[in-house]
């Protein structure tokens, strides 16, 4: 018993436990900054305002938002599953928190020195990362096809069908992708991936993997926006086809869930993009101890591409959608990966 | 844990599937049914590859995986093909030899 | 008891019931979800027997790919719930009979594990305590493509062998 207290009490203990809550809750608040941001940038690429009523210029616009959904009647089919139809929009935010859990976002710290040895902030420091991520990212397709099925209505269930067949065919050129970057990093640790890419070239060319692989960058990129469903990939939640596809019946919380489990996803693949291919928490100017802020830069960036993506381009007919992911993302990412293979063998990498 | 926890494990869940493949009706757990089989398999080539301290049992579970997959692929598509033309997914329902 | 043996019993206890579940529900759609549960207690064995690779492949592969298939059929199809009685109704001399051989061989069984259970010197030494576990994926790959590389380029070709066959046994007849 006093060896379990000791160790609730340890100093480790206490830092894990704090990043935790930490990444939790940041997750949570950008989910909420990114409904804002969002609609925002909407407004500004179709030359109007966006919301500027609710609090100075809008900002208390995602708080509006969730008050909305929160006091909103929970409606639920009389047909519908019940136990699957309260478990889908669960199953999608779980796997999209715990997703997050094995990416590194700061350099390790010892705290200023409040700990014995130096930590990495991540909440889960494994060193199958990149598979683990890879893995519970197919776990967020059960939570669409569920609630297509559970909500017997066939909107939903042809909406969920074709979102987890999406989702699973662009899962392979995803991982042909993040093939490449681990044989020229030599591991699946996250962390010793972004660490294998500081230094500079030169002087002042950063060693990022997307100055090595511009095109794996694009693939993973690409099989991420089809991943977390959105423009130009969104058919199955298209709303002038399929009302809303998968969400069709779901109202009130559990909606909000599924809505959060989908930003969630976009800053997750937002960030794992940023770790392995544009060197995580490296940059110059600020000392390694508040990588973090590089961090938040590159992932903000990111996001904002993802934003950029949705109001720009018309979106994908479901068989374009399916012969681009097999017919061109998948031999593409394939001869890639030979030809990364060929090089890190001659060069040495 | 002695390794002798883990195949009385193994057996146990072996012994399930092979109990599903007997008493269900319906095609599709049976096939369920093998699969929990085959994991059972996987389980005690892991344990006996940690026993003798060597990377043979990770491997050949890789195999009985993708052998495994392969054949869930085939054996639903069977099941496809036999559904449409009987409108049954009862296993008794295919006895006589006539299609 | 220590920590690593109350996590084996948790997972292992996982695994089974997770399996109980799959041969004793009547619904497929349960019976799916059941058998996913009953990988994630596997895939949390094999973190325990230092296979931390192997875990995750499983989720990967059978719990993300291989199930998924396997939802999608019992979507398509429609499965209907599973009704016993029909048969059991048609055929009722059959019954009885079927009972009482299936609980004799399992009697049979259960005499004939114990005697061998009986016959070893308990359960066996801990998990490798004297050699050391390899967990490490560059020696798997090693491994893989040295000694094994005849069954990788075997299996390939049989992974494109089902593919094909799959598509051709499940297309839509003309005639």
């Amino acid at each position: 018993m006093a060896g379990l207290v000791d160790w609730l009490t340890a100093p480790q203990t206490i830092f894990f436990l704090t990043v935790t809550m930490v990444v939790f809750v940041a997750l949570q608040l950008s989910a909420a900054v990114m409904v804002y941001a969002e609609r925002k940038v909407a407004a500004f690429m179709q030359q109007r305002y966006g919301p500027y009523l609710v609090g100075p210029k809008g900002l208390l616009q995602p708080i509006a938002d969730i008050v909305k959904l929160v006091f909103k009647e929970e409606l639920k089919p009389k047909a519908a599953d019940t136990l699957l139809f309260a478990a889908a929009p669960v199953i999608s935010a779980v796997a999209a928190f715990t997703a997050f859990a094995p990416v590194p976002f700061g350099a390790s710290t010892t705290f200023f020195g409040l700990l014995p040895e130096p930590m990495p902030l991540m909440v889960a420091d494994v060193n199958v990362a990149v598979l683990v991520i890879f893995a519970v990212t197919s776990m967020g397709v059960y939570g669409i096809v569920l609630a297509g099925w559970a909500s017997n209505s066939k909107y939903a269930l042809l909406g969920g069908l074709r979102s987890s067949a999406q989702m699973i065919s662009y899962e392979l050129a995803y991982g042909m992708a993040l093939a490449t970057v681990v044989m020229l990093a030599g591991s699946l640790s996250l962390r010793e991936i972004v660490d294998s890419q500081s230094g500079y070239w030169l002087g002042f060319i950063p060693k990022w993997y997307v100055f090595i692989n511009p095109i794996s960058f694009l693939i993973f990129a690409t099989a991420g926006v089809a991943e977390t469903n959105r423009a130009p990939f969104d058919f199955p939640e298209a709303e002038q086809e399929l009302v809303a596809g998968y969400h069709t019946e779901y109202s009130s919380m559990r909606f909000a869930l599924f809505f959060l489990a989908e930003y969630i996803n976009m800053v997750t693949v937002a960030a794992v993009v940023t770790n392995l291919y544009l060197g995580g928490w490296h940059g110059p100017f600020i000392p390694e101890a508040y990588g973090w802020i590089w961090f938040l830069i590159k992932l903000s960036v990111l996001c904002f591409g993802y934003l950029w993506l949705r109001w720009t381009l018309p979106r994908f007919r479901y068989d374009q959608l399916m012969s681009f992911g097999w017919k061109l993302l998948l031999p593409l990412a394939t001869v890639n990966l030979l030809v990364s293979a060929a090089g890190v063998l001659y060069f040495g990498l | 844990m002695p390794i002798g926890y883990y195949l009385v494990l193994s057996g146990l869940l072996f012994t399930i599937g092979a109990a599903g493949v007997f008493l269900r009706r319906n095609l599709i757990t049976l096939l369920l049914s093998v699969e929990i089989m085959l994991n059972a398999v996987n389980l005690t080539f892991v344990a006996f590859g940690r026993q003798f301290g060597t990377v043979d049992g990770q491997i050949i579970t890789f195999f009985v995986m993708t052998v495994a997959a392969a054949e869930a692929a085939v054996g639903l598509a069977l099941v496809i093909a036999l559904f449409r033309h009987r409108e049954s997914l009862n296993p008794e329902a295919f006895t006589s030899l006539k299609w | 008891m220590g920590f690593d043996q109350l996590l084996f019993y948790v997972f292992a206890g996982v695994a089974v019931l997770g399996s109980l579940l799959v041969i004793g529900q009547k619904n497929p759609i349960y019976s799916v979800l059941a058998i996913i549960v009953s990988f994630f207690g596997l895939s949390g064995l094999y973190v325990l027997l230092e296979a931390p690779f192997v875990a995750v492949v499983q989720i990967i592969i059978y719990a993300g790919a291989i199930m998924v298939l396997f939802l999608f059929t019992v979507m398509l199809l429609n499965v209907p719930r599973e009704d016993a009685s029909e048969w059991d109704r048609a055929h009722p001399y059959y019954r009885p009979w079927a009972l009482r051989a299936g609980a004799a061989m399992a009697v049979l069984m259960a005499v004939q594990l114990g005697w061998a259970l009986s016959r070893t010197q308990g359960l066996g030494t801990g998990v490798a305590d004297e050699r050391p576990a390899v967990s490490s994926v560059a020696e798997l790959g090693r491994v893989l493509f040295t000694d094994y590389m005849f069954a990788f380029e075997v299996t390939s070709i049989l992974i494109i062998i089902a593919m094909v066959g799959a598509v051709v046994l499940a297309r839509k007849r003309e005639f």
